[in-house]
């Protein structure tokens, strides 16, 4: 190197091109990575169930097979749940947690980098079977819907096994990223940051990560018996050998569950800095929400089993898990009351990410109350794998967690960016959501009280106006989220007005100290001795 | 550029115009298909009091929501209030009250109805007969095990209607050839059985849903108190052919039922007298087509030439690829040579339709066709869709083939 180069640590530590990504260590860099991954997948995951809504506007099977037709809401559901939400809520941790908590980075940088650089192969790996296909090799990817339920996993072709690697890459991954996380918040906090003054973004990270390494290894456990099984002669979900198919199911959705509040819990922890942001009012009940998600992670291990109400297990166990469920309720509701608390006789104005917020408490209040009808296992055997179903978990998991993210990533976007998003974009984005998403799920829920079945490419005609209805919904939800596309993209190239360190008037935290966007390496000095 | 409040109008309207027609049949949309049996009807009983309940829990909420939206805002000058916790015992009480409420609804209010209707489920002792229900990809096979009858139920809609070249019937996807029949104001143990992957049997109006599991038996009932015909489907993801496997019921009164199973019983042991005599080829033909018709349409195509690249072709001569593991099987029985497809041995015909090919989509009809029906069917597709081989299959050749092969 020449010698222009003075005592810059900068053109050490901030490599150029594409190794600067490559080798990334920064805490930044890796998040702003999570989060580009994520959105990503999020407009591959969108694009497949624009496909679904399609095959499903009418009924006869007009644009795919059955076969691609499985496939497609596999993948989209696989996608949605580990490539696309779980990513972002990474991305966001990454980014957010060091710069909230006073931490010069992530406590373990070169792990950092690898849990993200094992996503990327795992996204391929869902979808290359589709590839070889168009070279005459195999039928096509995993279609065995999301969970998976041997023995048809035992039967389904070669794209189940891409699956299943992919899992075990998404298994180390958010593995990692949780030990990480994990030892940041542990070890890392300025001084006098005690855990009780914690920013609850990240504590309620923290519930996650512990969650992710309490739950994630059932997965996999399960995930290597379907390898022997489907490879090696094993019969663990076979009966006719001593198995018993239902313990796959204990063992999915002994990840399945936790894996809703792995994928909430994030942005519950989010929403409560934007509305004491918005509202100009400091959080309200700080300590009840550090508790109640400590609860809801808790019980969110024991009650797996109420989405197993119809396989056929005694009255005593589905006694059990509908009074166990239900008591997920209560903290749930302890954050619903908390949320509407800390925005009560504030001073609220109503920029995108407030609207993304409230919007999140509206709609994913729908998915909660309707968790709560179908805790009861009796009423359950009407909703299970009807599309009531469907509609609750895309109540509970694009009203909350989707909602969140997008509230985030607004909230944040002048932050990261050092830019103002197009406020006028934004609020475009917020009501063709709502009004899209409300459209396309509300119908779902009459059409399984009208007795459809979900995972279905053809219905009966008494489905007919109210699956149009929702696939009109869905095609408005999905063009609207380009819009979102749009706004980012212009905000990162420098659109809009300059952002100062506060961003928002009511804004507080240690991440509204920094420059917007913030210093490439943050809180190093104060810190030095470490 | 219209205005955002114009656009904002016409999407409104857009939705509640598509709305509006459904909302508008004679049935509450809020109301479960109407039921019949007495766990349908406490099912109904409960939805409805949760529905009341949690549509009062959502207006309470989002109303002091919106009452704050609309008065606690800066535009109004509203200026933040600072509190971040309870303080005064009255504000404790406040906050508690709440969560207590939402405790006694859910373990008091839901809960004991909850409670009471999972015991009634699971009660399936005292019953006045039992049905045994088995599921396989993709049909359900109905037994009455103590009068010895025994037949399977498939999809009667058309190919032609789901591919689009037909307008749908009334009661599209939703038909079978032959239903299941069953007494009213009888308690009936439904004993379920799956001969490969999970299904579910799910009825709406008898507010059952019950998956088959393979290798185990599940137990579930009905009381059916009205006569009719009630419509269901498979509930749980099966393969490609999920959607395409419902189920229908018809009730009858018990003087009707106890004359249909006569009448079964009749027909059955004159089919199997019949089974064992020798058919002419044209017999064979006929049988052989409303087979194929309703077993092997579904993936091989009525005019037998498969789906490229899933599901083979059954006409010789013409070029298929598939999984290589597929290939092997049919290189190995003689049904496949350089990239062709090719009439094998009439043995291993046979073979394949009794034992399916394991590890690949084809399944066994060895529980679910007669020897009748197996040497019909393959009489006809190795004499149609192109094929001359001449071959004329006997119910007796199929039998002893059954009987020295596993």
């Amino acid at each position: 190197m020449s010698a222009v180069i003075t005592s810059d640590e900068h053109s050490h530590d901030r490599p150029r091109g594409i190794t600067r990504w490559l080798y990334a260590t920064n805490h930044k860099d890796i998040g702003l990575m999570y989060l580009l991954f994520g959105l990503t997948m999020f407009l591959v995951g969108g694009l497949l169930a624009m496909l679904i809504r399609m095959e499903l506007f009418q009924p006869g099977m007009h644009i795919m097979q059955p076969e691609l037709y499985n496939q497609i809401i596999t993948v989209h559901g696989l996608v949605m749940v580990f490539a696309a939400l779980m990513p972002v809520t990474a991305g966001l941790a990454n980014y957010m947690i060091p710069i909230m908590i006073g931490a010069p980075d992530m406590a373990l940088p070169r792990l950092n980098n690898w849990g993200f650089w094992l996503l990327p192969p795992a996204a391929i790996l869902l979808v290359m079977p589709w590839v070889l296909e168009l070279f005459g090799i195999g039928g096509g990817t995993i279609d065995t819907g999301w969970t998976m339920y041997a023995p048809l996993s035992v039967q389904s072709g070669m794209g189940m096994d891409f699956a299943l690697f992919a899992v075990f890459l998404l298994g180390v991954s958010s593995t990692m990223a949780s030990i990480n996380i994990i030892v940041t918040i542990f070890n890392m906090r300025a001084p006098g940051m005690t855990m009780l003054r914690v920013p609850l973004f990240a504590w309620s990270w923290l519930i996650t990560a512990l969650l992710l390494i309490a739950v994630f290894p059932a997965l996999i456990a399960g995930a290597v018996m379907l390898l022997t099984d489907r490879h090696f002669g094993t019969h663990f979900f076979n009966a006719a050998g001593g198995g018993d198919p239902i313990l796959w199911e204990h063992l999915f959705w002994f990840f399945g569950h936790p894996e809703v509040y792995i994928l909430l819990l994030p942005t519950a922890g989010i929403l409560p800095h934007i509305f004491s942001t918005f509202a100009r009012k400091p959080i309200f009940g700080y300590k009840a929400q550090v508790y109640s998600f400590c609860v809801t992670g808790f019980l969110s291990i024991i009650v797996w089993a109420h989405h197993m109400f119809t396989s056929g297990m005694p009255a005593s166990a589905n006694i059990y898990f509908m009074f166990s469920t239900m008591a997920i309720s209560v903290p749930v509701a302890v954050m619903f009351f908390c949320w509407i608390a800390t925005i009560w006789r504030g001073s609220m104005t109503f920029e995108t990410p407030m609207l993304f917020a409230l919007g999140y408490v509206v709609l994913f209040g729908i998915g909660g109350l309707t968790g709560l009808v179908l805790s009861d296992a009796v009423a359950d055997q009407q909703y299970h794998n009807s599309y009531f179903l469907v509609a609750h978990f895309h109540f509970a998991l694009f009203g909350g967690p989707v909602m969140g993210v997008i509230a985030a990533a607004y909230y944040y976007l002048p932050k990261i960016t050092g830019r103002m998003y197009s406020e006028r974009l934004g609020k475009w984005h917020f009501w063709l959501t709502i009004i899209g998403f409300n459209v396309t799920f509300l119908p779902q829920f009459f059409l399984g009280i009208a007795g459809m079945p979900r995972r279905i490419p053809d219905y009966a005609l008494q489905f007919s106006n109210l699956n149009m209805l929702s696939s009109i919904g869905a095609f408005v939800l999905g063009a609207s989220q380009l819009l979102f596309v749009i706004n980012v993209i212009k905000t990162s190239i420098g659109h809009g007005a300059k952002a100062d360190a506060q961003v928002w008037d009511g804004a507080s935290g240690l991440e509204f100290t920094l420059s917007s966007p913030p210093p490439y390496h943050s809180f190093a000095k104060a810190d030095g001795n470490r | 550029m219209i205005s955002k409040r114009k656009l904002l109008g016409l999407a409104a309207t857009f939705g509640l115009a598509g709305l509006i027609p459904s909302l508008a049949m004679a049935k509450n949309p809020f109301d479960f298909q109407t039921p019949v049996t007495p766990i349908a009807k406490e099912t109904l009983y409960i939805h409805n009091l949760f529905l009341i309940i949690i549509a009062v829990i959502f207006t309470l909420c989002l109303g002091i929501l919106f009452y704050s939206l609309v008065m606690h805002r800066k535009s109004r000058g509203h200026k933040s209030a600072l509190f971040t916790k309870p303080t005064t015992t009255k504000q404790w009480i406040f906050t508690i009250i709440p969560f207590l409420a939402l405790a006694f609804i859910d373990y008091v209010v839901l809960g004991i109805p909850a409670f009471h209707s999972i015991l009634a489920l699971a009660d399936t002792s005292h019953a006045d007969m039992v049905v045994k229900v088995t599921a396989s990809q993709w049909k359900w096979q109905y037994e009455y095990p103590k009068d010895g009858i025994k037949f399977t139920s498939t999809l009667s809609t058309p190919q032609s209607q789901i591919s689009g070249k037909q307008p749908p019937d009334k009661h599209f996807l939703l038909e079978v050839d032959h239903p299941l029949v069953l007494p009213t104001n009888k308690k009936i143990r439904i004993v379920l059985a799956s001969n490969d992957v999970i299904h579910a049997f799910w009825v709406p109006a008898f507010g059952i849903k019950q998956d088959a599991v393979p290798g185990y038996l599940r137990n579930t009932w009905v009381d059916i108190k009205k006569p009719g015909v009630y419509r269901g489907q498979c509930a749980e993801l099966c393969g490609v052919g999920h959607a395409f496997m419902p189920i229908v019921v018809i009730a009858k009164p018990e003087a009707e039922f106890t004359a249909w199973l006569a009448q079964q019983k009749i027909k059955q042991a004159r089919a199997a007298t019949a089974e064992n005599k020798n058919f002419s080829k044209r017999e064979l033909l006929a049988r052989g087509k409303s087979v194929f018709k309703a077993n092997c349409a579904a993936c091989h195509q009525l005019n037998g030439m498969g789906i490229p690249g899933t599901f083979p072709p059954l006409a010789e001569g013409k070029a298929f690829s598939a999984s290589p593991q597929m290939l092997e099987q049919l290189r190995k029985r003689g049904f496949y040579k350089n990239g062709k497809i090719v009439m094998g041995p009439v043995k291993d015909h046979v073979d394949i339709v009794l034992h399916g090919i394991h590890g690949t989509a084809m399944p066994a009809f060895v529980s679910q066709l007669s020897d009748a029906d197996i040497a019909a069917l393959v009489t006809y597709e190795r004499n149609d869709f192109g094929n001359h081989t001449g071959d004329v299959l006997q119910p007796s050749q199929v039998k002893s083939i059954r009987s020295t092969k596993k």
